[in-house]
Parts: C-alpha cells; structure tokens; sequence
C-alpha cells in the first residue's frame, strides 16, 4: 500500500464524522440518480413495449398501396438465411389484408380481414393468449373475430356469416373464435384467418400484402430496416419500420429522457460540490500534518496524492453505498407502488451496466472534486505550519 | 572533520507592508560533522529562522547554504524534499506527530516516504529506537495517548529514522518538566556519540547550552559569540 494511500485511508478513519457526511452525500445523491434513470428507462421500455410490443416492427410492403408483394417466400428466405439479420431479427412472417363486407341484419360492416402465416405470427401478436372464447381458425373459410364486432353484430363461436368481397364475390365463413388485443379499434375492425382464406377472398393468388418483422432491439428497427432495403434491393417494394412510424412518441421518449439526464447531471454537480467543499475543509484542519509530512520529506504530487486518494475511496464507498440504496428504493417502489390487480405500476426492469456506469461517474465525479483540495495542499508551504506552531 | 553545514553572508528580512524587518544579518556559520552545538538568544533573536534556513524550510534573501557538499538555494522542489527526508531529521518545538498513526508508525514516517514497504532490517531499526528513546511499551497507541515527554522521545526517534547525518531540534525541551529535559539532553548525547550525527539544539537554557561542545549565541539577528569547548 502506498504511503499516499495509506494516509489518505487513516485521514478518512480520523474525521470520522466529515467521512460519513462525505460518503452519505455520494450515496444519497447516487441513490436518487439510480433511482430515478431506472424509474424512466422502465417507464419508457413498459410505453414502447405496449405500443409496438404486439405488432410489426419492420413491414415490407408493395411500393405501390394495395398492390401485393411478389416472391414473398423469396425475401423471406433472403432474410432469415443471412446470419447477421438472424441475430438482429426475432420474428418474420407473412400476412395477407384485404378489406371484407360482412351484413348482419340491415347493417353492413366492413372489416380488414388479416390473414396470417400462424406458426410465424403468433410470437409477434400472441393470438393465443388474446382469444377470450374458442380457437385460431385451423381450417381454411374459418375466422376470429374482435371482441367489440361480435358484441355490436351479436355473433358468437359457431356462427356462420356472409362476407362480399372487394370483388363483389360472395363467401360463408365460420367463426372459429373471439379476441381481445386491448385496443377497441383492432376489436371493432379487425378479423382474422389463415393465410390461405385471406388470400383466396382477396384474390392474392399466392402474393401476400406485407412481410411482417420483430427485432430483438426495438430501438434498432429502423437502422435494420434502412439494411434490409440495400440487401433486397427490389424498385417494387418498401421497408417501413415503427420509429419512423411513431415519430411523436419517440419525441416524446427522447424529452424524457433529456429532463432525466439532467436530473442526473445536476445530481452529481450538486454531490460534486458537497465532497470539493467539506474536503476543502479537511485540508484546512489538517494543514499541521501535511506541513509536517512535507517537511520530512514527502514530495507536493505525494501529498496531493493523499487528497486524491481520499476522493477515490470515499466515492467507491459512496458510490457502493448509493447503488444499494438505490437498488433497494427501485425494488421497494416495484414492490409496493401496485395497481389494483397487484401489478406493479411500472414493470420495472434493472439495468445493471446503467447502475455500473453510475457508480463509475460517481466515483470519478469524487476524484474530480478532490483536485482541488488536492492542489490546495500542493500549494501549502511546510514553513507556514512550523512557523506558526 | 568536514563542515557539514555551511553558511555564507545569509540575509532574512520580513516585509510588511512598506516597513522591512531584517531578522538575519550576514551571517557566516558552519558545523562540523558529527560535533554537538547549541544556538542560544533570547527569544525574537532570530534562533527558529535560522534553523529553518538550515533546513531548507525557509529561504534567506541572499547567501549561500551548503550541505553536505551540495549547494541547495539553487535547487529543485523535489531534490530539496529528499535533502529533507535523507539527511536531516527535525525535532521541533511542539513535537508534531501525525495523530492518526501510532508511536511506530510516526517513526517509520520517514522511511515509507521514500519506499512504502519497509525490509525487516528497517522494521526491526524503527524499534531499536523506539527502544533507545525509551517508549516501547506504548508503541502501539496513538501518538495522542502518549505524555508531552513520550511524544518528544517518539519524534526523536522519527528525526532518527533515515539514519540522517544533522539533526536540528528547536527547543526540544521547551514545554516539558525537569526531569523530562534532562533524559533528552542525555538521549540526544548519546545518540551523537552512537551514530556520529550531528547535534544543533536551538535552547534558552543556558545550563542545558553548556553541556554542548559548542555555544552559539545569537542577539538580533547578529552572531555575538562563538564558544567551542575543545
Ligand atoms: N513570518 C514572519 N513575519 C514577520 N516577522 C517574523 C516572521 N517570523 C518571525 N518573525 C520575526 O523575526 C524575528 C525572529 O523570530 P524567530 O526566528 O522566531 O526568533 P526566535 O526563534 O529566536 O525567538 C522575531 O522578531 C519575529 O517577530
Ligand atoms: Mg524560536
């Protein structure tokens, strides 16, 4: 162990009472700062979940609206055998849109009637944990309908209806089942079947309106789907992704997180501050040992040394400190900040490299505030201390 | 034998404002290496400026100081803090030991300065003098648990540490009993004729001055006697 060091740690045992504000401060400080950077990336990720948790992150669709996309199976399998897209792209499946009419009674509804590859969209829209009464269509001219349409047109599982389509085309479809997505325009509006049945009513032959993509990382989606565009490289189609879809919500996120770095910041400035002042102060009581160490030799950057030590522990002391605390007001908030039904207000989700590279400013926000006093001790001359007893 | 310190025309003034206060008036001193002085004066006579000019703590406005051969009113910072460390060992007034540390630890102080882990030999030197100086039993407590007495012993033997070849001790004794000066003087004697280092002891005790080999005597910043017995 050093000798700067080992002073340094023997300085911060003696003014007890100075080292626990000092160290408190950091924590208290750091805690806040963990606290509230975990509160809002959770609060952001829950927000971005439930927007675009359960639906397309990147489409490819037809360069001209409403015509279908050609060779489909062709980009798909272009995509997923590219070993850098299988790392970045969780989910790829085909769908099929096509407008339907379907008369109940005197009224006419129209709907959009979607198709899907099943096996391949149901990690993107989890079909199965939404349906509230029967099952996924499995055979072909069988369809699910929202939970809002079977309410107002009075259907029910079992039924049968009759659907126009754009084509003027007549077509009995089954009702295999009811879903609850939780958005009442998906409920009133939406209705879904195989892929097959959407493209035999929509006359797609064997084209589909869109390919459909989920990535691991939303916030890479759009960066994903500008690579996707190069590696197709096709005039006839156009990748589309969710941020540039949702542009307002995204401004939304990035001012949020703007006002939480700068709580962030002015945290640290303000523990900053608190650790240069009460430092400074040590310097100022311990003037009689520097001098005296000085004048048995110890050298200006040594002595220096010693205040920059102190910074350095006291802020990994702090910065520890401040991380549990900070850990544990997080989990007592999930714990007990409850909705009605005993779910937690705001999942909340621990980043760990967030709590890491949080310690690490506080602890080199410490050292930083140590160079002052650190300098003032330098400056200090033996002669003054001896002189004056 | 050699000088080991020597002085030439040195020249100390304070200034305050425009009024210009000279302490020290061309002084011309030198010491012989391993030889036992005492500076004496009444006090305001210039006797503490003159032993922190000689241990390059403070610096004349002109003359020349040699140590041990080397010039040092050129030198560098750095240079100077191991002149300190190395060759002279401070015994001062009030005598200064780090609180925070124990008896041995202030008196391997020095060492660790220059090389934080000390030899067995070292370790085993900074008890020898915690037991020439006569305060092993309490070499494990703080340094504030020790007597005024103790706590002067301790930082002679810190002063001892690096072996140095001057020790200057601004009145050693000053705020201590009768019987605590008088096991001082005689650890101070003793050490000199042990370790042949040399011995300047500022005092106002003229009893204590005469059991020096050497008297100096100091009156406004001017020498005004010079006494070596032998
Ligand atoms: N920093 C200073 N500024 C002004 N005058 C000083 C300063 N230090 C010492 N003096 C003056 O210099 C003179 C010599 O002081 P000093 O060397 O301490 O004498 P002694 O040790 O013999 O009592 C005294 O008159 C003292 O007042
Ligand atoms: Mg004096």
């Amino acid at each position: 162990m050093s000798l700067p060091f080992k002073i340094a740690l023997r300085f911060i045992r003696y003014n007890r009472s100075q080292s626990i504000f000092i160290i408190l401060s950091i924590a208290i400080g750091i805690s806040v700062q963990i606290f509230i950077g975990l509160l809002i990336q959770s609060l952001q990720t829950s927000l971005v979940q439930s927007t675009i948790g359960n639906s397309s992150q990147i489409t490819i669709v037809s360069k001209l609206q409403g015509t279908p996309v050609s060779s489909w199976d062709g980009i798909i399998q272009k995509i997923s055998s590219d070993p850098a897209y299988n790392k970045e792209i969780k989910y790829l499946s085909p769908s099929v849109d096509t407008p339907i009419f379907i008369s109940e009674g005197s009224a006419i509804n129209s709907l959009l009637l979607r198709g899907f590859d099943f096996k391949a969209s149901d990690p993107i829209y989890h079909f199965n944990s939404h349906i509230i009464e029967g099952t996924l269509p499995t055979n072909d001219n069988e369809i699910m309908i929202g939970k809002q349409f079977a309410k107002d047109a009075n259907l029910s599982v079992g039924k049968t209806v009759t659907v126009f389509t754009a084509k003027r085309q007549l077509k009995i479809l089954k009702i295999s089942g009811i879903f609850d997505f939780n958005v009442s325009a998906i409920n009133s509006s939406w209705a879904i079947s195989n892929l097959q049945t959407a493209q035999n009513i929509g006359g797609f032959g064997n084209n589909v309106s869109s390919i459909e993509m989920q990535v691991v990382n939303v916030f890479d989606a759009k960066k994903i789907s500008e690579e996707i565009a190069q590696t197709l490289n096709n005039p006839s189609i156009k990748v589309e992704n969710w941020e540039d879809q949702n542009a307002d919500l995204l401004t939304g996120l990035q001012g949020q997180s703007i006002s939480s770095i700068m709580i962030q910041v002015f945290v640290i400035v303000a523990v900053t501050l608190a650790i240069a002042s009460v430092l400074a102060i040590t310097v100022l009581q311990k003037s009689k040992e520097i001098g005296i160490l000085k004048a048995m030799g110890l050298t200006d950057g040594k002595t220096g040394l010693v205040f920059l030590f102190q910074g350095l522990i006291l802020g990994i002391i702090g910065a520890l400190a401040g991380a549990g605390l900070g850990l544990g007001l997080s989990f007592m908030f999930a714990k007990f900040a409850v909705n009605s039904n005993g779910t937690p207000v705001v999942p909340l989700e621990i980043n760990y490299f967030f709590v890491l590279i949080s310690m690490i400013i506080a602890i080199t926000a410490s050292v930083v505030a140590s160079i002052i006093p650190a300098r003032s001790s330098i400056s200090l001359d033996p002669i003054e201390v001896i002189r004056n007893g | 034998m050699a000088d080991i310190i020597v002085l030439k025309s040195i020249n100390k003034f304070y200034t305050s404002g425009k009024m210009k206060f000279q302490v020290l008036h061309d002084i011309n001193l030198s010491f012989e290496e391993g030889s036992f002085n005492s500076i004496i004066g009444p006090s305001g006579s210039g006797k503490t400026t003159l032993m922190n000019i000689m241990g390059i703590l403070d610096k004349p406005q002109s003359g020349e100081i040699t140590i041990d051969g080397e010039r040092i009113d050129r030198i560098e910072k750095k240079r100077l803090a191991y002149i300190r460390n190395q060759k002279i060992g401070f015994v001062f007034q009030f005598h200064y030991l780090l609180p925070e540390f124990t008896i041995y630890e202030n008196v391997l102080m020095p060492y660790l300065m220059k090389d934080s882990k000390p030899t067995k030999e070292v370790m085993k030197r900074a008890e020898e003098l915690i037991d020439l100086v006569g305060v092993s039993k309490i070499k494990n407590n703080m340094a504030t648990e020790a007597s005024g007495g103790q706590q002067q012993k301790t930082a002679i033997a810190r002063a001892l540490m690096n072996n140095p070849k001057i020790i200057l001790a601004d009145e050693p004794t000053g705020n201590l009993d009768s019987q605590s000066t008088e096991d001082i003087y005689a650890l101070l004697r003793q050490i000199n004729k042990k370790y042949n280092t040399t011995f300047i002891i500022v005092t106002h005790d003229r009893r204590i001055a005469e059991r020096t080999d050497r008297i100096v005597e100091i009156l406004d910043g001017r020498i005004i006697s010079d006494i070596k017995k032998f």
